[in-house]
């Protein structure tokens, strides 16, 4: 029973639509929830040890708990930004089961008496935000958004924004930014988005895959949920497996799964029987697992031990055929490109590191220069002002930890290969040089 | 490298800030919020605008929904689309411009209407997604009415290698389906119906069981 909550009935023709939902349940434990004293309803939430799914893994209760009591106008916000590289999740729950997250979403308004709450998705999700613009009219026709909810006195605004294209608005504070029409660069904290978020209003922000769970704890109880999974990592995840695997896709596990089982036994392995050279466990900013890692329980405190993150809950598979220089290159092409600029390590670190897998890759590169590429990501790496500086120098620098032979032989050949060329053309020079004297 | 630069621009002395080392003209008229009485706006556009300030009416929030409200109606950010979007919010172009120069969907140079974000970052790149874009650049880059690009993840990588056309999503696109692909996107059609990821089935088995 433990298997589906996220996904139960996920394939429903028509789950995206009110009637199937309600036909299936739905809005049942928005109701019971109303009925509910806050208080009980965040120890609720707290004793379900539900983590934020967003990629911190921060307790969703206790987050809720930060938000002040008293009469000044309250937030939620849900980050529906999904930008991490290898993460599909929330597009996903969005795209077939809206309704949960609505569901999600007011209840977490209620709990932290917020009245006004945005969903922010990323602009890219162009169907996924039609689909979720037309759940939420559903919604508020019902009455299942507005004023005086269920009669329980308690009002409520739902508003679908979008952004534009920038991986940096999934930080909480810059889709604060994002979401208040600026560029979005995130912001110093503290103050907490909690005591000064949207608006400088109190604000809780949480992942849609973190909301999309809230129904479900409501039907089981705090001790119910809390009986999934393990210890202190309770609960279902939705695993995003992509990459060189048989059968790339969302699974929806129970959390200390082992890897093994995600990697090969749901997603079906690499193709034709290759082996695994390494692997991400949480999206693109985790540090890279390999072989020899595959029995770790998929948990948070599993995947730390082993020198890693959950993150996202975002596996990517890399196969033996795999150029190590060509992922770290992706990588650092992805992250120079999406650092807001506002901080200098972030900025010119991310850039530099990817001047230096460029050389190595165009064969002028010496080995030195590895020494180098890991002490720019040591001196990103709890510099910066957001942690998407770090999201680079992590899984770089386990990259160069695990395959530094790897990183030397290739800029070895590119430098063998690159004085090959130069050679091959100056003996075409010489020739003709040669041609001309006689 | 180039890659890079192309999308974030990097002026004198390697900044981001371009004329950051030129001194202030202080003979210059300060930016002014365009005269909404005076600055003629497409009702479309305005209509547009008006809905996200409904929408969105705090602050300056309905920023975002404004410039896609230019966009749709030009193809791109033009500077008379900004001006007229900005009397309509009563705020200066250059407010707006900074917000619209910030993100990726907002075109500043006027590009082919019909967009292709093709996605070269990890996963997809591990299925090929470098040799899916040299293809469709081969078979569209000519096409002045298409803006073909590589572009981050898009949060598809089930589908890899895969392409956001117009917004709809496609993959696992193979190499021998490229030309089929440009087709439909020159003529307009449908692209790739069979391979449209809103039609895809969940991939977990325990799904399927119950
Ligand atoms: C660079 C960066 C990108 C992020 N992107 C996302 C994202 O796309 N989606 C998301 O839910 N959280 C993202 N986060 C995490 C959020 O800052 C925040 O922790 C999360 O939304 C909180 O929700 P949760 O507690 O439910 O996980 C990102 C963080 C950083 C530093
Ligand atoms: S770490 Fe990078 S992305 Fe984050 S605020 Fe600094 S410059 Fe911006
Ligand atoms: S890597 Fe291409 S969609 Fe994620």
């Amino acid at each position: 029973m433990t298997d589906t909550l996220l996904f139960t009935n996920i394939d429903e023709p028509g789950l995206n639509t009110i009637d199937v939902y309600e036909a299936r349940g739905g809005y049942k434990q928005l109701e019971r929830a109303l009925k509910m004293k806050r208080e009980d309803l965040i120890t609720e939430l707290s004793g379900s040890g539900l983590r934020g799914r967003g990629g911190a893994g921060f307790p969703m209760g206790k987050k809720a708990s930060f938000i002040p009591k008293g009469d000044m106008q309250k937030y939620v916000v849900c980050n529906a930004d999904e930008s991490e590289p290898g993460t599909f999740k929330d597009r996903e729950l969005i795209q077939k089961n809206p309704h949960q997250l609505i569901e999600g979403v007011i209840i977490a308004a209620f709990a932290v008496d917020a009245t006004i709450t945005y969903i922010y998705i990323r602009g890219e999700y162009e169907q996924q935000a039609d689909i979720l613009d037309a759940a939420i009219a559903e919604a508020r026709e019902r009455g299942i958004l507005g004023e005086n909810i269920f009669g329980s006195g308690f009002n409520v605004q739902l508003e679908l924004a979008r952004g534009a294209g920038a991986y940096i608005c999934g930080e909480e504070t810059g889709l604060l930014d994002s979401l208040e029409g600026k560029r979005g660069n995130p912001r110093l904290k503290p103050p907490f988005p909690a005591n000064e978020g949207l608006f400088n209003g109190p604000t809780l922000i949480n992942n849609v895959e973190t909301l999309s769970a809230i129904p479900s704890i409501i039907e089981l109880g705090a001790e119910g949920y809390a009986a999934i999974g393990v210890k202190d990592s309770a609960g279902t995840k939705l695993i995003s497996v992509s990459g060189n695997v048989e059968r790339p896709g969302n699974y929806e596990v129970a959390l200390g799964t082992s890897s093994r089982e995600i990697i090969y036994g749901l997603a079906g392995g690499p193709v034709d029987g290759r082996k695994i050279k390494c692997w991400f466990p949480g999206g693109s900013s985790t540090p890279v697992l390999t072989a020899d890692d595959l029995d770790v329980d998929f948990d948070y405190d599993s995947l730390e031990a082993a020198g890693s993150m959950l993150g996202s809950g975002a596996i990517i598979v890399v196969d033996e055929t795999q150029s190590v220089v060509e992922l770290a290159y992706k990588l650092a092409k992805f992250y120079s490109h999406e650092s807001c600029g506002k901080c200098t390590p972030c900025r010119e670190g991310t850039r530099w590191t990817f001047h230096m897998v460029e050389r190595i890759k165009e064969g002028t590169a010496t080995p030195m220069d590895l020494d180098i590429m890991a002490a720019v990501q040591e001196q990103i790496t709890g510099h910066c002002l957001c942690v998407l500086g770090d999201a680079m120098a992590m899984p770089i620098g386990s990259l160069i930890a695990k395959f530094r032979d790897e990183f030397e032989s290739e800029i070895e050949a590119n430098r063998n290969e690159r004085e090959r060329k130069l050679a091959a053309e100056f003996a075409a020079a010489e020739v003709e040089i040669e041609g001309i004297s006689a | 490298m180039a890659d890079v630069q192309r999308h974030v621009a990097r002026f004198t002395n390697d900044s981001r800030i371009p004329g950051w080392d030129r001194a202030a003209d202080l003979d210059k008229e300060p930016a002014v919020v365009p005269d909404a009485a005076t600055t003629e706006v497409p009702a479309e556009l305005r209509a547009a605008i008006e809905d996200g300030m409904r929408r969105f009416p705090i602050g300056d929030s309905a920023f975002i929904p404004a410039l896609y409200a230019v966009q749709e109606h030009y193809g791109w950010c033009p500077p008379e689309g900004i001006e007229q979007a900005a009397a309509v919010l009563g705020r200066t172009p250059a407010a707006l411009t900074a917000v619209a120069t910030f993100y990726d969907m907002f075109e500043m140079e006027q590009l082919g209407r019909k967009s292709v974000y093709v996605c070269t970052n990890i996963s997809c790149s591990l299925c090929g997604a470098d040799e899916l874009l040299e293809a469709l650049e081969g078979e569209l880059g000519e096409d002045p009415d298409v803006n073909v690009r590589g572009f981050e993840c898009l949060g598809a990588c089930d589908i890899a290698p895969m392409a956001s056309v117009n917004g709809i999503y496609v993959g696992p696109i193979g190499l021998s389906e490229v030309p089929e692909l440009a087709r439909q996107i020159r003529q307009g059609d449908d692209p790739l119906p069979a391979r449209q990821l809103v039609k895809r089935p969940s991939a977990d088995p325990k799904v399927a069981e119950k």
